[in-house]
């Protein structure tokens, strides 16, 4: 399968003895773009992302990294990505220095390596044994050796799980940085706001699918929990009986609207009509969190009949293109 | 870039991260001459009969120690080490770059055989000055060194096999000492074989292929007989440990 773009996978599916890990994932990811898989432990991520790296076989589906396939054209696409893995494991006894100019060596193209160290915000620390670095400052040196062969392609699996927020925010910025390179970067991820931070598209993994896909902010159009919008009335008030919704303990009145802009001018008109004050009136919009605990939380009541909890939920859900 | 340049440019860092840990340097080399001088102290003042010669017992540790050097310098080291850069992901990241395989493994394997000749010299240097242990020359000197190489280069081969039953790094030591010490005893290294051992022994001796690089290093120090059958049998076990490395060996933790 040739391809045009970056990343390209059709019905891509991975098995561990009876377990299905990758259950037929498809991607189009475009050079330049920052691609986020977003998902629970367990999900099917890093399988995925391993068999793009040439790590793992799959079992089923067509793959073409840089046009290249990782099953059988590893050797091909080695020089052309970085990888950073889940875990990090560098030889203690080196400097950050000659850590990156031996793996920069490795590469046919090499990024200078004092360039690739100002880039991750590691010149200070140049000289310093990689044993005595920071868990923050660890995950700079792991982007760093990924960018020593000047790749085209970055994949970055979990980069920050296991950090302190001041860590986070460091190896954040690092990933900007990749973007203004014009770096096609694939991250997985199990943090909202990391995907919502970094990538230009993130695609909802769970049980080994994606269940929808699309730029952060818009991931949460087309899902039923869209928009909300909340009011509080003041005692003894009832609304009319078409803005009626569920209300919360705290007198609170949550809707869900078909039609925000009919609803908001209904329920206002009524409130003006009728001296009637909306005490916190506000429309809620589903952040990406809201449709990640949605569609991958487990059932609010598992019933008997919910053995395939994911499955059952994603009905009537429609897919963001 | 060949596979030979790659390798040589590994093996700089590989040599620097060795002596970059100075206590693991210094008992590498510290640990057979500590050894040399224990079992000739409380062993050494007899001697062995080896074929039809009376050799003497201080000798025979000079010649014994260099092997069993050879031994843990290839052997050991590199079924720790690359256990534990195995389960720390270096090689899962290694893996994941250009660089062969092979390259990343032969400059390993090189400097393994490096630190082995060092370790033989000193043992020799140290033997030739308090155990009076000859020193070999000419064509006695040639086998000596093709010995050594295929001895170091077996072992190593062997170390690379053995990582492929070690599940975890914390488990290499244990698993690494209970696979060579008890053959180290049953090939002689330790204590000499006499009159009165056992047949069982002696065919364990022969079935692998330590006593037989142990002969090796004795046809050199010793005067002893030297037969090209040792080197044989000792080089065969280094195809075996390449084979099942070949086909077993694991870029990944196993757990």
């Amino acid at each position: 399968m040739r391809s045009s773009a970056a990343i390209e996978v059709r019905g891509l599916v991975k098995r561990y003895g009876d377990t299905l890990a990758v259950d037929g994932i498809d991607l189009r990811i475009e050079r330049g773009e920052i691609f986020a898989l977003l998902g629970p432990n367990g999900a099917g991520k890093t399988s995925t992302v391993e068999i793009l790296e040439g790590y793992r076989r799959r079992d089923a589906g067509e793959v073409s990294v840089l046009g290249y396939d990782p099953a059988t054209q590893r050797r091909q696409l080695k020089p052309l990505i970085g990888i950073v893995l889940q875990s990090t494991g560098v030889d203690r006894y080196l400097t950050v220095a000659e850590t990156v100019t031996m793996y920069s060596g490795y590469y046919p193209n090499p990024r200078p390596s004092d360039e690739v160290i100002e880039l991750v915000g590691l010149a200070g620390k140049r000289d310093s044994r990689v044993s005595k670095l920071s868990g923050g400052q660890q995950r700079r040196l792991d982007v760093a050796i990924a960018l020593a062969g000047n790749p085209d392609l970055l994949f970055l699996d979990e980069p920050t799980t296991g950090f302190d927020p001041s860590a986070r925010h460091e190896a954040w910025s690092v990933v900007k940085n990749l973007a203004a390179l014009g770096k096609t970067v694939l991250l997985t991820t199990h943090y909202m706001d990391e995907a919502q931070y970094l990538a230009d598209r993130v695609a909802l993994v769970t049980g080994g699918r994606i269940v929808a896909e699309g730029p952060p902010a818009s991931l949460g159009q087309g899902q039923r929990s869209a928009t909300r919008l909340r009011y509080r009335l003041p005692a003894g008030q009832t609304p009319p009986p078409e803005l009626t919704g569920t209300t919360m303990p705290d007198g609170v009145t949550e809707l869900v609207p078909d039609d925000l802009t009919l609803t908001l001018n209904r329920l206002t008109g009524w409130a003006i009509e009728h001296g009637v004050s909306l005490a916190d009136l506000e429309v809620v919009r589903a952040s990406l969190e809201d449709v990640y605990l949605e569609l991958t939380g487990p059932p609010a009541a598992p019933g008997p009949d919910s053995a395939q909890p994911v499955r059952a939920r994603r009905r009537g859900w429609r897919r963001a293109p | 870039m060949s596979t030979a340049v790659m390798t040589a440019l590994q093996l700089r860092y590989v040599n620097k991260m060795f002596w970059r840990n100075p206590v693991s340097a210094f008992f590498t080399f510290a640990f057979p001459l500590m050894f040399l001088v224990i079992f000739t102290t409380l062993l050494g003042h007899g001697t062995v009969p080896i074929g039809s010669r009376l050799v003497n017992q201080s000798t025979y540790y000079v010649a014994s120690m260099a092997s069993f050097a050879v031994v843990t310098a290839c052997f050991n080291n590199i079924a720790i080490s690359v256990t534990f850069q195995r389960d720390s992901g270096v090689l899962k990241r290694t893996n994941g770059t250009p660089l062969p395989a092979s390259a990343f493994l032969a400059a390993r394997i090189v400097h393994a055989v490096f630190v082995a000749v060092l370790l033989v010299l000193i043992t020799v240097a140290f033997g030739r000055l308090f155990y009076s242990a000859a020193v070999p020359t000419g064509l006695t000197l040639l086998r000596f060194v093709v010995v050594l190489l295929v001895g170091a280069g077996t072992f190593c081969a062997l170390g690379l096999a053995i990582t492929t039953v070690i599940p975890n790094a914390d488990a290499s030591a244990a698993i690494v000492n209970a696979a060579i010490l008890p053959l180290l005893f049953l090939s002689g290294i330790f204590i000499p074989f006499g009159n009165a051992t056992p047949s069982w022994i002696l065919w364990i001796a022969r079935i692998f292929p330590v006593r037989h690089f142990a002969n090796g290093m004795q046809a050199a120090f010793l005067g002893t007989a030297f037969q090209w059958t040792d080197v044989l049998v000792v080089a065969l076990w280094g195809l075996g440990g390449l084979l099942v490395a070949a086909r077993h060996f694991s870029w990944e933790p196993r757990t």
